[in-house]
């Protein structure tokens, strides 16, 4: 068992609406991930996954507020720090974090090679340029960057390239954690495929310690993390390896989303789809028991009534239902 | 068995042409298509293929530069207002992006009541208009009654697109023109779109053109694949055999930069 | 929409505004309920009546008599002097009449007034004075001596005999109380210079203001709005044309288009409502730009296709599926308008281009006179300054009205 980098326990933030109303986005959220792991957050749209990439920087500024739960990079708690110290102290050396529309962040008046002056002068004010710009060309050629982009300005780019190096600059300082939301979406999927394989190789030479990878795309999650974790209304609903996960789903939920997978190969076309009816519910106000039981063809009044616990099996995948594993088996076995 | 089918939709030579003299861009280059009746056709390329420009010369929305397009067998004449009224009685298209589909000041009873006037059906009672909403509405999982006086806004992503589908029902057009429907909806969602579109093929026949990114989604549901890049078609045909066995490069290219979970995917080829 | 509105009365700017513009609006509707008088009526013979209660002097000295032990001279002279008198009275005493600066500093008005009678003598010598300054103390001395008579004022009538005789007298001690004095008149801001009372003037000022505002405003929102929808959505011919007309429009300094205008119109045709249309007219252009440019961006939009394909007309296209979205800006440039029309009606006006007719007063015309008649040389600040205040509080609380409009339509400007 590995280093632990990142762990998190029962997180809870919310976001406070202009009307005053408190929507529980990020509502008790445990996880942990071991040094050279890396772990994909998947859900369906307004589940939570991006506010739990905000919330897991520790940056906290308004309409996203702190309620409780602790965040621990490597030891280090982060979790009750003031915003300007995140800033100084956490982003870039211990937790980076890639939006979707990162590559449009760039300032195009200024050449490339001046993003990482700024990043490396944040954190080592006495780096000399020199040494900055042999340690950009080292790194940008490691990953397949061409060195010539250092010297462009970001116009100049293509998007993919773009979003590459906004990845390179922002992993540049070797942080212990990489959070990356969507950072692949907005891009063709050749461009989506380059953007992937630096990611990996990031993870595989070393540059950075762990990585949280969240899309809803699951083809690209199954290929990319080790782990994959389902979230749900704000909630954790399953957590296990990518491969267990795919093929063999426990969680209603996780189920219906494993079944629309859809990918160009023998045996997919004609394949029945699962479908999901209905909507999640309202974070204003989350229902008190199962947050799923609305739409879960399994659910009990019972479900309904308590809360749900989340249940570790006996080789260490997490699932939030009543039904025990053999039970679950049983029923999707009888479809 | 496809060329036993009734001719639906053709273009000869269709091109598009954008600006003139240095700024001349040639968005759709001399395409050729031949559409049946009752298949669903894919036309799958990446952004800026011109796949969108197909579609709006398509829908008669944007003029066609070069080419003819063959709507049943016949020339199609969108000249005058009437006529384009009659072509668009024809075909109908769902858009990409649910949230810019629907007039926000509209409820979705007024919606869907337009599309029965649009079928020259205004005359009927309230009732039988009502059935006839509630049937739209059952057959894409949607209850009306609970719809009734809503605004579309207040319908998630996926609802308002499967509403988009409901007002296809009712206007039952030849063709259906489905341009990215599912690219800005949820995985889940996706699915039941997807489903929606293959029950409209089946029970009411219709002609569904599919325009999409996704190869897997083409592959997924169509009879027919065009793989279109640079507003050119590199390859066409049934969808097994374009998509499994590809003979152009530009195919062989988008499908193996598609994440797969049956086979490794070959990350090295980049 | 319900929402809309919440939100819009959720932003403190947008609160603030409409209170205090309605509060004036309120204000105009209601005050003519208990001040019924014709505000352009001259009730006063003379420039610039300061603020005060008026009473009428004939019912003062037939009403009830009452002899008060206080002696009217010695309580109230000092306070009859003006401050800038009393400050000239100190100076000759000090410099002049020997007059100690300590004694000087505690002399209250009263005992200022007592000194100044002993000590000032208008033959003295006065070195360093002018000569009308000189006579301006003389002048003052005998102000204050009539202040400070306390001789009988004796009330006389004509006999059959045609000769005078007395009938009463009044003295220093001898008042009457206010509540028996028939006729009295309050006027809160005192007179302008044609006598009228400025308060009633102001109200029927502010409201005849607004009116033209809102017609300025009506008729450039409806003529940029139109023509931006057109221009906009038909696109092509039509609209190179347009745009053509409103850079026209944009190019020519319409405030001297404006001048133009209303000066072709004649005197005698300018009327409140050829004014605001006038002014309607020369400044629809920015409405019909930014609508233009709005529904340039909407044109494309899906819904619209789709209103296309389902075979709408294009008047019903723009109606339902354009002018929704756009409305909400409408409103805002619609309130500029307003805002913007009233002010251009008091530039108008303090140029004497304004309405000619003498029936009605704009917020503009009060200005003009009172510029004319020098009411700031001569200290009148109440025939401008409320005014001035007036014209301020509209634009400033529509200015603020529109800004707390574009925070909630448009979020990304919200703090």
């Amino acid at each position: 068992m590995g280093k632990v980098m990142l762990e998190v326990k029962d997180l809870k933030t919310k976001y406070v609406t202009r009307l005053r109303e408190d929507v529980y986005a990020v509502d008790g959220v445990s996880l942990k991930i071991e040094e050279g792991k890396s772990l994909g957050v998947a859900g369906e749209s307004g589940c939570g996954k991006s506010t739990l990439a905000l919330s897991l920087m520790g940056y906290y500024f308004p309409p996203l507020h702190y309620i409780s739960g602790d965040i621990i990079v490597d030891g280090k708690n982060i979790s009750g720090m003031k915003p300007d110290d995140v800033r100084k102290k956490v982003l870039g050396t211990e937790i980076a974090y890639i939006p979707q529309a990162a590559m449009n962040a760039l300032n195009p008046t200024q050449k490339i090679i001046r993003f990482i002056e700024d990043v490396i002068h944040a954190h080592e004010p006495k780096m000399s340029k020199k040494d900055i710009y042999d340690l950009a060309k080292e790194r940008f050629g490691i990953l397949g960057l061409p060195a010539e982009v250092l010297e462009k300005h970001a116009v100049e780019l293509s998007g993919g390239m773009k979003q590459r190096t906004v990845i390179a600059i922002s992993t540049i300082l070797s942080p212990k954690v990489l959070i990356a939301d969507e950072p692949s979406s907005a891009l063709d999927v050749t461009s989506q495929k380059m953007v992937i394989k630096m990611m990996r190789d990031l993870m595989e030479k070393g540059y950075i310690k762990s990585m949280i990878f969240i899309t809803h795309e699951l083809p690209l999650l199954y290929n990319v993390t080790d782990d994959i974790m389902v979230m749900y209304a704000g909630q954790i609903v399953e957590l296990g390896t990518a491969k267990e996960m795919v093929f063999d789903p426990l969680h209603p939920y996780t189920k219906g989303l494993m079944g629309s997978i859809i990918v160009p190969e023998e045996g997919v076309r004609g394949k029945k789809l699962a479908a999901i009816p209905g909507t999640p519910p309202n974070l204003k106000h989350p229902p008190k028991g199962c947050r799923f039981a609305e739409r879960c063809k399994y659910a009990t009044p019972t479900c309904m009534g308590m809360e749900i616990p989340n249940i570790e099996t006996a080789d260490g995948r997490v699932y939030r239902c009543l039904m025990s594993e053999r039970k679950i088996r049983g029923v999707y076995e009888n479809e | 068995m496809s060329e036993t089918r009734a001719e639906c939709l053709r273009g000869k030579g269709l091109t598009k042409i954008f600006g003139s003299g240095n700024k001349k861009t040639v968005a759709v280059d001399h395409v050729d298509f031949d559409f049946r009746e009752g298949e669903i056709i894919s036309i799958v390329g990446e952004s800026g293929s011109g796949k969108t420009t197909l579609s709006k010369m398509l829908l008669g929305l944007i003029s066609v530069t070069e080419g003819e397009i063959y709507y049943q067998g016949k020339l199609r004449d969108i000249s005058s207002g009437r006529k384009k009224k009659e072509y668009w009685k024809g075909i109908q298209p769902i858009f990409q992006d649910p949230f810019s589909s629907y007039n926000m000041f509209n409820k979705i009873d007024s919606v869907l009541l337009d599309c029965i006037k649009m079928r020259g059906m205004g005359k009927l009672s309230y009732e039988q208009k009502f059935k006839m909403m509630e049937e739209a509405c059952s057959f894409v999982n949607l209850e009306f009654k609970e719809l009734t006086n809503k605004y579309p806004f207040e319908l998630s992503g996926g609802q308002m697109q499967r509403l988009m589908i409901a007002r296809i029902f009712l206007l039952r057009p030849k063709i259906l023109l489905a341009d990215e429907p599912t690219s800005m909806i949820d995985a889940c969602s996706r699915s039941t779109i997807l489903d929606m579109l293959l029950k409209l093929r089946d029970e009411i026949q219709m002609t569904v053109i599919f325009i999409t990114h996704d190869i897997g989604l083409a592959y997924y549901i169509s009879d027919k694949v065009y793989i279109m890049e640079h507003g050119k078609f590199v390859e066409s045909g049934p969808a097994e055999e374009c998509i499994l066995h590809p003979t152009a490069d530009y195919t062989k290219r988008l499908i193996s930069d598609v994440p797969k979970i049956y086979e490794e995917w070959d990350l090295s080829t980049v | 929409m319900k929402n809309t509105i919440r939100n819009i009365f959720h932003s403190p700017k947008f609160v603030i505004g409409f209170i205090i513009f309605f509060g004036l609006l309120l204000f105009t509707f209601v005050y003519p309920w208990f001040v019924a008088a014709d505000p352009m009526e001259m009730i006063g013979q003379g420039n610039f009546f300061k603020p005060g209660t008026y009473i009428s002097v004939k019912d003062a000295v037939e009403s009830k008599n009452y002899t008060l032990n206080i002696e009217a001279k010695s309580s109230n002279v000092g306070a009859h002097i003006e401050e800038k008198d009393k400050k000239s009275m100190r100076e000759w005493l000090v410099k002049y009449g020997g007059v100690s600066q300590e004694e000087m500093d505690a002399a209250d008005d009263n005992a200022l007034v007592e000194l100044w009678f002993e000590k000032y003598d208008s033959k003295a010598d006065q070195k360093g004075l002018t000569a009308s300054k000189k006579k301006s103390y003389v002048r003052l001395t005998e102000k204050l001596k009539k202040l400070a008579s306390d001789a009988d004022v004796i009330l006389a009538q004509e006999n059959e005999d045609g000769e005078l005789e007395a009938t009463g007298s009044f003295d220093s001690q001898t008042y009457v109380n206010v509540g028996d004095v028939g006729n009295k008149r309050r006027l809160v801001l005192g007179t302008d210079t044609f006598g009228r009372d400025v308060l009633t003037e102001l109200v029927a000022a502010t409201k005849t203001s607004l009116r033209i505002g809102l017609i300025a405003g009506v008729v450039a929102t409806l003529i940029g709005l139109i023509l931006g929808l057109l221009s906009g959505y038909i696109g092509g011919v039509f609209d190179d044309i347009i745009i053509f007309i409103t850079n026209l429009f944009t190019v020519i300094p319409s405030f001297v288009l404006l001048i133009l205008i209303t000066y072709s119109v004649g005197q005698s045709a300018r009327g409140v409502g050829t004014i605001a249309a006038v002014i309607g007219l020369t400044s629809w252009t920015w409405t019909c730009r930014s609508v233009r440019s709005q529904v340039i961006s909407l044109r494309n939009r899906d819904h619209v296709n789709l209103s296309k394909l389902s075979g709408h007309s294009m008047i019903r296209i723009v109606l339902t599926d354009i002018l929704p979205y756009v409305a909400s800006y409408v409103v805002m440039a619609f309130i500029l308008q307003i805002s913007s029309g009233i002010l251009s009606e008091a530039q108008l006006s303090m140029l004497g281009l304004g309405p000619s007719t003498t029936n009605v007063a704009t917020l503009g015309q009060m200005m003009n006179w009172s510029t004319l008649y020098a009411a700031h040389l001569n200290g009148s600040w109440w025939a401008y300054f409320p005014v001035v205040l007036v014209i301020a509080l509209i634009s400033f609380s529509l200015n603020l009205m529109n800004t707390g409009l574009d925070q909630v339509f448009n979020p990304q400007l919200r703090d």
